[in-house]
């Protein structure tokens, strides 16, 4: 079991007369009911890093199995949405686009997006589809969302890479800013997780999120700056605005990469500060779930 | 006596897990059957299965103490409900318990289940990975038991097709062969043995011999009496989630059939109204033996037929109803099971409406040997749900006298003792 480091695998249990010095090498764990909030077992979670590896991994490689064109969906997604955005917000509304080619205006936002809501999605629906795993072998739970969110970063990449293509194509070429760009997709992987973590705990106990979790993210795409500006929302609106964390996620990849957008300063700092609260929140609440997800789920 | 700190594997005081009811099957809304069975006449009286109730909660396991010895294996038996699984999932901290509190001293493998987090897109390699990987094991312990997992299972051929490929065998084969690999100080296994053909059974066992012969803490969940007894030499017994006795496993598995089976020629079930929504569809009401004159006996005569008379109620009109019963020995062997509807010529009860029922099988003159014998009941809808089953309900003897053969004074192994057609001609 990975409870244990190489150092203790020494210690075999199989004699009972090892001395004491060795026994003391042996890991012991309490069982008893846990009350109250508790946070992360960052040990454990260490412990079980492979787990996290092997649960991404296999996320990453069911999703191709049996597709027909396998990673290109992960282009699909966020391309033709820009088309479909280009087209009627683009064309035919003419909603500003910073000066910058309404297409990858759009998709440069819809890149980070798409991971965004993709791995909300899976994070949210990753206890109730391992249900069976949980109620029959131990480990964190919290790697379940986890290995959740880290899965899509390849689709991420996938379509990154057609991102910077277009790049090419409109002849726009990345700022000084764009050693930002990981921190950004950070914030949208850490956004993801967070959120996730509050509902897949809320999916165990009432099955209501999975349906719920679509409208959400559609509601969701519209508070957010992809299919415009953050200028054309009023400038007194705009702390309210940037309450949702990722104004600043998106306006912040879109500016790091491209050289144009509007003020990020303070909208950013907002959506930091947010990000760090629904984190912290959703591992306490998780971690509080926790105990009774096998009972439950 | 309390053993020196440094033997003990496991050690718990009063754990104990209680449930809200309905946690576990959240699925069920059976208030009308509730109300409908309020409403018929029977006597109520503490049924022996159900486990401590409080109000809108349930006990599953309630003050188990228990300590383990490094090097010890220790079967777990008892009826369905009594809490087994529930004590090991405690154990491999798959869920917390509500009361109490336990210590694991070395690194705890279980086997709830095999097969668990199987992927049918993946292929046999990439599912030993993420088995073991899931199980517990760290990626180059895999490696290293890599080959001898896939010759475990016998499945070389097809170590890069998908598992959905797989037939049901293969696929138990490979499971259970990662599960196998796992080297923890303590194993939980629970029921994992009982899958799986005849053969692999059989391998399985022997793996689960060389296990237990290692040295390592076993805790070991069976309904299999046979197993329990041929891999652990002591025995826990669980009873409505109390710990009712622990010892040698020829004991405790000796008192658990007794204990459970009433020497007797009949078992009426009484019912506290309450039970009755987990029941289902299908009350039991009475079981009883009849000898070859009609009478309620405990004691039957081999040479003459014999009949086993079960009343139900059926709750509500239903088809593809399938009424059983078992017959165990004493020691825990199973000797038949034999439904209602085993004969397809009789069609015309697939539909039964709701109402009382007897129904009647006979057991002919001349099959079991001399003993004592366990029967038990067992019900279902084809295919789709498990209605009420106890396998311990009543036991009973076979009197030999004037039987076959019994003019040989000599005693006769086997369960059976069946009336066999002997025609010898001088061949010259």
């Amino acid at each position: 079991m990975s409870l244990l480091d190489s150092k203790k695998k020494r210690v075999r249990g199989g004699n009972c007369s090892l001395p004491t010095e060795s026994m003391r090498g042996i890991p012991t764990i309490c069982i008893r009911a846990t009350h109250g909030w508790r946070f992360l077992n960052f040990k454990e979670l260490w412990e079980y890093r492979e787990l996290v590896y092997f649960l991404t991994w296999r996320d990453i490689k069911v999703r191709y199995k049996q597709t027909a064109i396998g990673g290109a969906w992960a282009i699909i997604q966020p391309f033709f949405t820009m088309m479909i955005f280009s087209l009627f917000f683009g064309k035919f509304a003419r909603i500003p686009s910073e000066g910058l080619p309404y297409p990858i205006f759009a998709y440069s936002a819809l890149v980070p997006w798409t991971y965004f809501a993709n791995s909300l999605t899976h994070a949210t629906n990753s206890l109730v589809e391992h249900q069976q795993t949980i109620t029959k072998v131990y480990f964190p739970r919290l790697i379940l969302p986890l290995s959740s969110v880290l899965g899509g970063l390849v689709d991420f990449v996938i379509a990154f890479t057609v991102l910077i293509g277009m790049m090419f194509f409109y002849n726009i070429y990345p700022t000084g800013a764009i050693w930002t760009i990981p921190l950004f997709v950070l914030l949208s992987i850490i956004t993801a997780f967070g959120v996730g973590l509050w509902l897949s705990a809320l999916n165990v106990q009432y099955r209501d999120v999975r349906y719920a979790v679509g409208f959400l993210i559609q509601l969701w795409l519209f508070a957010t700056p992809i299919a415009y500006p953050i200028t054309i929302v009023p400038e007194r609106w705009r702390a309210l605005y940037g309450l949702n964390p990722m104004v600043g996620v998106i306006e912040g990849f879109r500016k790091a990469l491209l050289g144009k957008g509007a003020i990020w300063g303070p909208s950013l700092a907002v959506s930091i500060s947010i990000i760090v609260l629904i984190l912290i929140g959703g591992i306490l609440y998780f971690r509080k779930m926790e105990q009774t997800f096998a009972d439950v789920v | 006596m309390r053993a020196k700190m440094n033997d003990v594997a496991v050690s718990a005081e009063n754990l104990s897990k209680r449930y809200r009811i309905g946690e576990k099957v959240p699925y069920k809304a059976l208030r009308d059957e509730i109300t409908k069975l309020f409403t018929t006449p029977f006597g109520k009286l503490k049924n022996q299965s159900a486990p401590k109730r409080e109000k809108g909660y349930i006990w599953a396991l309630k003050d188990v103490s228990l300590e383990v010895k490094r090097g010890e294996v220790v079967g777990i038996i008892g009826r369905n409900g009594a809490g087994k699984t529930t004590l090991l999932k405690i154990l491999s901290r798959v869920t917390e318990p509500t009361k109490g509190h336990a210590e694991i001293r070395g690194r705890v493998g279980s086997l709830l289940e095999v097969g668990t987090g199987f992927h049918p897109e993946l292929t046999g390699r990439e599912n030993i990975y993420l088995n073991g990987a899931i199980l517990g094991m760290k990626k180059r312990e895999i490696d290293k038991k890599f080959n001898e997992i896939v010759s475990f299972a016998e499945i070389e051929k097809f170590i890069d097709t998908p598992v959905k490929h797989y037939s049901a065998g293969m696929h138990v084969r490979l499971a259970f062969a990662v599960a196998a690999h796992l080297e923890p100080e303590i194993l939980l296994v629970d029921e994992v043995l009982a899958v799986g053909d005849v053969e692999f059974q059989k391998k399985c066992l022997g793996k689960m011999k060389d296990v237990t012969g290692e040295g390592r803490t076993v805790l070991f969940v069976s309904h299999n009496m046979a197993v329990i007894q041929a891999l652990c030499p002591q025995t826990l017994l669980l009873e409505q989630g109390c710990l009712q006795m622990r010892g040698s496993s020829a004991e405790v598995v000796k008192t658990y059939l007794k204990g459970n089976s009433v020497e007797s020629g009949e078992y009426i079930w009484q019912w506290e109204e309450e039970r009755l929504n987990d029941l289902g569809l299908l009350v039991p009401l009475s079981l009883r033996i009849l000898d070859h004159k009609g009478k309620v006996s405990e004691r039957v005569l081999a040479r003459y037929p014999f009949q086993i008379e079960f009343r139900y109620q059926l709750t509500e009109s239903v088809s593809n109803l399938r009424v059983g019963l078992t017959l165990k020995t004493t020691e825990g062997q199973w000797v038949c099971t034999s439904f209602d509807r085993d004969r397809t010529e009789e069609h015309g009860w697939y539909n039964r409406k709701q109402g009382i029922y007897v129904a009647m099988c006979t057991i002919p003159e001349n099959l079991l040997n001399d003993g004592t014998f366990v029967l038990g009941v067992i019900t279902g809808i084809k295919g789709a749900q498990r209605l009420y089953r106890d396998f311990e309900l009543i036991r009973f003897s076979v009197d030999m006298t004037a039987g076959v053969g019994s003019h040989w004074a000599d005693g006769r192994s086997g369960v059976i003792r069946p009336d066999f057609k002997w025609e010898t001609e001088f061949a010259g």
